[in-house]
């Protein structure tokens, strides 16, 4: 029995422990439980007191009119450099134009009360902050309006804030910075008002993001753009298989190498300094280490495979039941069974993983990006033993995230390799260092049967998924008697309306070091509850929409979605030699449907176009919501299609886009997306794309060619 | 010694010549425009313009540009720079943007010699071009309209 290497790589569970002994986090419930947030600024964020200011965690507004908002969530592509700003500045009655973004520093004003920490995922920006952000901008804009009636010594009923003034109803006008003085002076009011929805002049309206212009000028800094005064940049040799440690070191000739400044050694491997990436990489090509790779070097993806399905005899946790479950399974006309496998995924986020660390005057102050900056913090203080109070992160721009920059291991070893160093230092992953240490998304089994009566309809839905768990890891008081509600994600939620239904999830630790990964488990039991609905209703002789609305029988959202993304995509009408495939679920609050459209050539399957149709509720940047579904699609697509990461002797086998290989624009799909008009409270996007994707395609595939594809990567099954 | 022209501005470099000129222009000249992604030349975030001809600078020497010139982002012909960018700000392309100067390096090279490129021409000149985002339809766009931007100008 190999040990599982998996717990090695558990910083997020330490630095979590920290913070629940700080207090920070409920010791229980750490992702579920909410947190009672007020609005003050921590002392580590404090101006100077030297200038007035009106101020609250989410704005602040200088004498001279300047309005700066504070963005709490790490901006790696979806938009909340421009979605967040967007919520306080409609409340504040300011043009977006107008506002300076600035990033939040780490801080428990800033905690994501929908996951119980500081951290951007779970398409929780948006739905977290709705009411708390727009309340921050009533706070200020209420402030200044009283400011402006005490000035005046009107009422403030007879005021209003337009544009970034107060306006008196007799046509006197304060701009905010002549009020700000004044306000400054006053108590934040202890209830606002928020704007009535008809009253928007910036949510769902177009808005330029504030971040354009920046990254088309080559401006945007991101964490490998970072430079501080008398930096080295290391490159990190780690063992070759995950969880392993240098036990000797030769460093002779890496020292020898011309530009190579400094060679310091860490717990998880050896780091070569010098003053650009090229030199230290070199340097450290050139290290002689003698390493003890650990148990994981047992791990080869065969055998990974057959363990799982061992494991998946063992009676898992039950996370639903309706009606009598399986109980009455055998008494059905007909039963179908299916089983569906997935692979381990890299993130493979197109700026690999860095950070920049540097000690002043007993700080450490950690730049990069980062996901989860209350747990860079904690981690980077219990990684060098300083207290968290002495610990400052500064989040750039990130190039991609998929949650990758959640886990804590680079930030860790960045500080530690400044602290060896004694200079600051630029930590870079080259890209196979990122595709051979990365936290994978879990590998997945999934064992489906549906009882069917006698008039093809479905009395019984079982879906039992093997797979390990990334809470078990990241976040372990979350998973309580087997239960990670995160691994029910896509299953749990299940849409239909069936009598009988069970989701049973078994843990099954692999030993390989998994993570969180764009819409997490939602793309695991997607692809195999959408591939299985398409596989009942060959069974029952039905076309897969109309089964599907069978089902959904009174559910409008869900019902909507799917009648327009059929009809707008043509179902039953697919050209010759093509055709259509269906897929529909709920996630994060938001209904989608999609359709694919495919063919057959010599080399597999094509995808012509994707149709998708969106319920998220209020949209509130609509441009980048539909720009999140296009991202979100493709990216479930790329990876769906050709992705897969497997392991020999313990060493990830592929190592950059070679062999773990990047759609291109020539492979895209037309995509055809249309969000439904909705004033219900926002649901999340983030994710939303990615798990149709695969089902719908799957089906389409097996409409075209009547192969059943129930593994991914789907090409492989073309091969 | 070499002897660099970035950006119009010659450079000196003391290092090994055999560095990537993507680390000679982000570590020793302070211009991170062109990204690191890969290091073998595979996803195109890395493209600069060698004598006006795209280039993946993570997998060409240093030494190979001595003589030449080396053009990023910021060194565009103001025309053709311009007409990028307002084009990748009028359709919104980046998401998290990490691609977009190698992208626009490549769109550059293709609009300056074909401002009206075909949907062939265009995923010809941009397919070594990665984008983990998926803005490729935007960047199509994009470079249709910096293209015809380009040509108003000339005509």
């Amino acid at each position: 029995m190999k040990k599982p290497i998996s717990q090695t790589g558990s910083v997020l569970q330490d630095k979590l422990e920290s913070s629940n002994r700080r207090g920070f986090l409920k010791s229980t419930g750490a992702l579920s439980g909410a947190l009672v947030i007020g609005f003050h600024l921590p002392a580590s964020n404090a101006q100077p007191a030297a200038a007035p200011q009106v101020a609250n965690a989410f704005v602040k507004i200088d004498a001279k009119g300047q309005i700066t908002i504070i963005c709490h969530r790490s901006e790696m592509g979806q938009g909340v450099y421009t979605s967040m700003p967007m919520l306080v500045a409609e409340e504040l009655e300011v043009p977006l134009s107008a506002v300076k973004v600035e990033m939040a520093p780490s801080a428990p004003v800033y905690i994501n009360a929908m996951l119980g920490g500081q951290i951007t995922g779970g398409s929780t920006s948006v739905r977290d902050a709705w009411t708390k952000l727009r309340e921050a901008g009533a706070s200020a804009r209420t402030l200044l309006v009283n400011a402006a009636a005490e000035t005046w010594k009107v009422p403030a009923a007879e005021c209003s804030a337009s544009n970034g003034s107060v306006v008196h109803k007799s046509g006197k006008k304060l701009a905010y910075g002549a009020l700000v003085a004044k306000a400054s002076t006053l108590k934040a009011p202890e209830k606002v008002t928020l704007k009535d929805a008809k009253d928007w002049k910036i949510i769902g309206k177009p808005q330029a993001r504030l971040d354009t212009a920046a990254k088309v000028y080559g401006k945007a800094q991101y964490g490998i753009d970072v430079k501080k005064p008398g930096m080295l940049i290391a490159s990190l040799a780690q063992a070759p298989v995950i969880g392993g440690k240098a036990v000797k070191v030769n460093d002779v000739k890496a020292r020898a190498v011309k530009g190579v400044v400094n060679v310091v050694q860490i717990g998880d491997g050896v780091a070569v300094l010098a003053k650009d990436f090229y030199t230290a990489k070199k340097g450290r090509d050139a290290l002689e280490i003698e390493w003890d790779n650990g148990a994981g070097v047992n791990l080869n993806s065969l055998e990974i495979e057959s363990e799982l399905r061992t494991a998946s005899v063992n009676p898992g946790a039950i996370m639903r039941k309706d009606g009598t479950g399986i109980a009455n399974l055998d008494k059905a006309a007909k039963k179908v069974e299916a089983e569906y496998e997935l692979p381990f995924l890299a993130h493979a986020t197109l700026e690999p993983v860095n950070c920049t660390a540097e000690f002043i005057n007993g700080e450490c102050h950690i730049t990069g990006p980062i996901q989860f900056q209350q747990g860079a913090q904690y981690g980077v203080a219990a990684g060098i033993s300083m207290p968290p109070e002495k610990v400052f992160i500064h989040t750039t721009f990130l190039g991609g995230g998929y949650g990758r920059k959640l886990e804590l291991d680079f930030q860790i070893q960045a500080a530690q390799i400044a602290k060896a160093a004694g200079k600051p230092v630029k930590l870079i992953w080259s890209r196979e260092d990122d595709m051979t240490h990365d936290f994978y998304r879990p590998v997945s089994l999934h064992q489906m049967v549906a009882g069917l009566d006698d008039k093809g309809a479905v009395t019984t839905f079982y879906s039992k998924m093997t797979s390990p768990s990334v809470t078990a890891r990241a976040f372990p008081p979350v998973v309580q008697n087997g239960k990670d509600p995160f691994m029910a994600e896509g299953s749990e939620n299940l849409t239909y309306k069936i009598p009988n239904v069970i989701i049973e999830n078994v843990i099954h630790d692999t030993g390989v070091r998994v993570g969180y990964w764009r819409s997490v488990s939602n793309a695991l039991n997607a692809f195999a509850v959408e591939s299985f609905v398409d596989e009942i209703a060959t069974a029952s002789k039905k076309d897969p929409v109309a089964l599907r609305m069978e089902m959904l029988k009174g559910d409008t959202r869900s019902l909507t979605v799917l009648k327009l993304a059929t009809e707008k995509a043509g179902w039953g009408k697919a050209a010759a030699g093509r055709a259509l495939g269906v897929a529909q679920m709920e996630c994060y609050g938001t209904h989608s449907a999609i359709v694919a459209e495919v063919s057959m050539t010599k080399a597999g399957p094509k995808v012509h176009k994707i149709t998708a149709v969106v319920d998220c509720g209020t949209v509130v940047h609509p441009d980048q919501a539909h720009a999140q579904i296009e991202s979100g699609i493709l990216l479930g697509f790329s990876s769906g299609m050709k992705n897969v990461i497997t392991f020999k002797d313990g060493r990830v086998e592929q190592s950059n886009f070679d062999n773990y290989p990047m759609l291109r624009m020539s492979e895209t799909p037309i995509v055809d997306i249309t969000f439904v008009q909705s004033t219900a409270s926002p649901g999340g996007l983030g994710e939303v794309g990615v798990p149709l994707v695969m089902p719908a395609i799957a089906n389409a595939v097996a409409t075209l060619t009547g192969k059943r594809v129930r593994k991914l990567p789907l090409m492989a099954q073309f091969a | 010694m070499l002897k660099l022209t970035v950006n119009g501005k010659v450079a000196s470099f003391d290092g090994d010549p055999d560095t990537p000129i993507l680390w000679v222009l982000r570590d020793h000249l302070d211009v991170t425009s062109p990204k690191f992604g890969c290091g073998m030349a595979l996803c195109g975030a890395c493209t600069v313009h060698l004598d006006g001809v795209p280039i993946r600078s993570c997998s060409t020497p240093a030494s190979a540009a001595v003589g030449k010139k080396i053009t990023t982002i910021e060194g565009l012909p103001a025309k053709v720079g311009k007409a990028l960018q307002d084009a990748w700000i009028a359709e919104e392309v980046p998401q998290c943007g990490y691609c977009q100067t190698g992208q626009m390096m490549s769109a550059a090279a293709l609009i300056t010699k074909n401002p009206n490129p075909t949907e062939a021409d265009i995923v010809g000149a941009m397919d070594g071009n990665v984008c983990r985002c998926g803005t490729y339809h935007r960047i199509q766009k994009a470079v249709v309209r910096a293209g015809k931007a380009v040509s108003r100008a000339k005509a």
